[in-house]
């Protein structure tokens, strides 16, 4: 058995006493791509900022490559090569493409000074093999459409080599065309042995996508299944009703 | 024909805005001038103009970052009073019987102190505001009112003068400039410098294979960045300094002074400050990581802070960095005035803002830039000094002044709709 990418072990997290993630634990596999699911406020995303750096947790483990992680921010989770794309992009409405895919690790001359010119030559190269027709690389991107953005997002996931990949809702904002793009890319980046957390409201995304399913409710993992051995009913049926299938 | 016109604009890649605030200024001065027998346009009244500008101007550069991260900072008259008092007690009170009065090393020890103590300050503020999470609105009018106050217990409301003469010099006036020749010298170097930068920066992008501007484009900017400079300083060096300042002078320097001798005044030094800060705040918001995750702050805090941006202490940075150039005006505005009382710097929180504002930086964050602020404190001052040599009463100029404020930002909302950014 291969040693799991990303373990997270009993992660609890709460605001202001209310218990948003309540003993969980989930883990992933090279090359494997695990759905997390539940209602909005499951505690989904919450427990997948703690692994991006966002929020640091009350008690819990994290493992990666079988060694404990120190996670405390943004920064960190860099450091093990987990790139998130967030369902909100983050992107910088005000600055162009290449300013939001290389925020926070910019490429800088031998003085020091950002080197503008070397990063849009960069994102021009990422985009020709991403989304081909992208074009508008001086604009902001508060200037771009729904699609153009979601592929600014996922440059900055994927130029950066990812080895563990967290992607919130991916395709909430896109057209069934730019939907069928982000399928591939993950088929894509699975082959090339990235491990993906894969966030989504819908069952049959993760039917299609997913090798492995976790369903949330109300902060507590329901229970992970193997998407092969269930129906989309049963995975409906731990969302909402929180019992696994088999369970009466 | 207007199609032709709009292409060639875009093939010079000016941008509208500051197409229209160039086109501003000009308006004003001509209506000025048109109103004072063209007085207004005199090299005196541009001399004048340039040194009135420096030391507001010198702060719209630092409060463009205070706005663009979605902050304000209504501090910064009372603490350039609070700094002036400070550093001129110190010139005129303690280094005096400390070093005898006249010591060389005043005026280094002043300057340092000045920008040390707005840093200093600054950066408290923005503590209070990046780590605590007290708003900018509130913690800066505290300061606004704590500043003023500190300012009169300095020497309890005594006004200080005259300052140390070397420190003076820093304020511009008669010898308060680089002169002539030095003019000439810094402004052929200041074009070299220009053109330099443009072609370098072309041949970079050449390099990558972007696509350039056409030559005849790039030629015509780098005439014009040459041409602007050099106007300017023929224009500061055509001001003869009055009779009485040249005899002090001729006199400290052991000349003879006759009747066909004529000197001119040359550049400012306060302006050469204003351009040296102009031109690091240009490099430090276009070309440096903490420029860049300025405006990523502004445009989105959230998603600075996911991108590993520590959003707290870039907030001190940005009001250390403020407070320091409040320091540096504040060495400028009493050094013209050679004499700091305790209204020094009253209502230039406002000023400053409204220059930075009027130069197309956007309150709601993320937007602005340090050449728009600088252009915005000319435009302000300039209105300023038209209206009152045209003799308008005070009371009727801060009503003129309020009006365009607001014309301004409207004029610049409709832009910023119409252009979708």
């Amino acid at each position: 058995m291969t040693t799991p990418l990303v373990e997270m072990k009993d992660i609890s997290i709460s605001f202001g006493g209310i218990k948003a993630v309540d003993h969980v634990s989930v883990d992933l596999k090279p090359g494997e791509v695990v759905g997390l699911l539940g209602h909005n406020g499951a505690g989904k995303s919450t427990l997948i900022k703690i692994l991006s750096g966002a929020y640091a947790m009350d008690t819990g483990e994290i493992r990666i490559n079988g060694e404990k992680a120190t996670i405390n921010n943004p920064r960190d989770a860099r450091t093990y090569n987990i790139e998130t794309i967030y369902q909100t992009l983050a992107l910088a409405d005000n600055l162009d493409a290449a300013s939001n895919l290389f925020l926070g690790r910019e490429l800088v001359n031998a003085m020091g000074f950002v080197d503008d010119d070397a990063m849009e030559a960069e994102t021009r190269k990422i985009m020709a093999r991403l989304n081909p027709n992208f074009k508008k690389f001086k604009d902001p991107v508060s200037a771009l459409s729904g699609g153009q953005r979601q592929s600014v997002a996922i440059a900055r996931a994927v130029y950066f080599n990812a080895r563990i990949l967290i992607m919130d809702e991916p395709t909430a904002a896109l057209g069934p065309h730019e939907t069928q793009m982000v399928s591939e890319l993950i088929q894509q980046l699975k082959a090339e042995g990235i491990g993906i957390f894969l966030i989504s409201h819908d069952i049959h995304d993760v039917m299609e996508l997913c090798d492995r399913a976790s369903v949330m409710k109300n902060g507590k993992l329901v229970g992970t299944v193997d998407v092969a051995d269930v129906t989309d009913d049963d995975l409906l049926g731990m969302i909402i009703l929180g019992k696994k299938p088999g369970e009466s | 024909m207007d199609d032709q016109a709009k292409s060639m604009m875009d093939k010079l890649g000016l941008d509208a805005r500051l197409l229209g605030m160039i086109g501003a200024l000009v308006v004003i001065w001509l209506v000025f001038g048109f109103f004072t027998d063209w007085r207004f346009l005199s090299p005196r009244n541009f001399f004048n103009v340039s040194v009135q500008t420096a030391s507001v101007a010198v702060m719209a550069t630092g409060m463009v970052f205070v706005i663009v991260t979605r902050n304000i900072d209504l501090s910064v008259g009372s603490l350039l009073g609070f700094i002036g008092m400070t550093v001129a007690a110190l010139q005129v009170q303690w280094l005096p019987s400390m070093l005898g009065l006249g010591h060389p090393m005043i005026w280094v020890i002043g300057v340092i102190a000045a920008i040390l103590m707005g840093a200093v300050l600054g950066a408290m503020q923005g503590w209070v505001i990046g780590y605590l999470t007290v708003p900018a609105f509130i913690v800066t009018l505290g300061g606004f009112l704590i500043y003023r106050g500190a300012m009169w217990w300095v020497t309890k409301g005594q006004t200080q003068a005259p300052l140390d003469p070397v420190f003076r010099l820093l304020g511009g006036g008669a010898e308060g400039t680089l002169g002539e020749t030095l003019s000439w010298v810094f402004g052929t170097i200041a074009a070299l410098v220009a053109v330099g930068i443009m072609l370098m920066s072309r041949r970079r992008k050449a390099t990558h294979g972007f696509t350039v501007k056409p030559v005849w484009a790039e030629g015509i900017l780098m005439a014009m960045a040459a041409g602007l400079i050099i106007a300017f300083v023929w224009i500061m060096n055509s001001y003869p300094i009055p009779r009485g300042a040249m005899r002090r002078m001729t006199e400290a320097r052991g000349i003879e002074l006759t009747d066909g001798m004529v000197w001119n005044h040359g550049v400012a030094i306060p302006v050469v400050i204003l351009l040296a800060v102009t031109i690091v705040m240009t490099i430090i918001a276009t070309r440096t990581r903490f420029g860049r995750y300025v405006y990523a702050t502004g445009g989105n805090p959230e998603a600075a802070s996911l991108s590993g941006i520590d959003t707290r202490l870039l907030t001190v940075k940005v009001f250390a960095l403020m407070g320091a150039l409040t320091g540096i005006a504040s060495i400028i505005a009493s050094a013209r005035l050679n004499a700091v009382d305790v209204g020094l710097g009253t209502l230039d929180e406002l000023r400053v803002i409204a220059a930075a504002v009027i130069g197309g930086t956007a309150l709601s964050g993320g937007a602005g830039t340090i050449y728009g602020a600088v252009i915005g404190a000319l435009i302000m001052q300039s209105l300023q000094s038209g209206m009152a040599s045209v003799g308008v009463d005070a009371p009727l100029q801060n009503i003129v002044v309020g009006f365009v404020l607001v014309f301004a930002v409207w004029v610049d909302i409709v832009y910023r709709r119409r252009a979708g950014v």
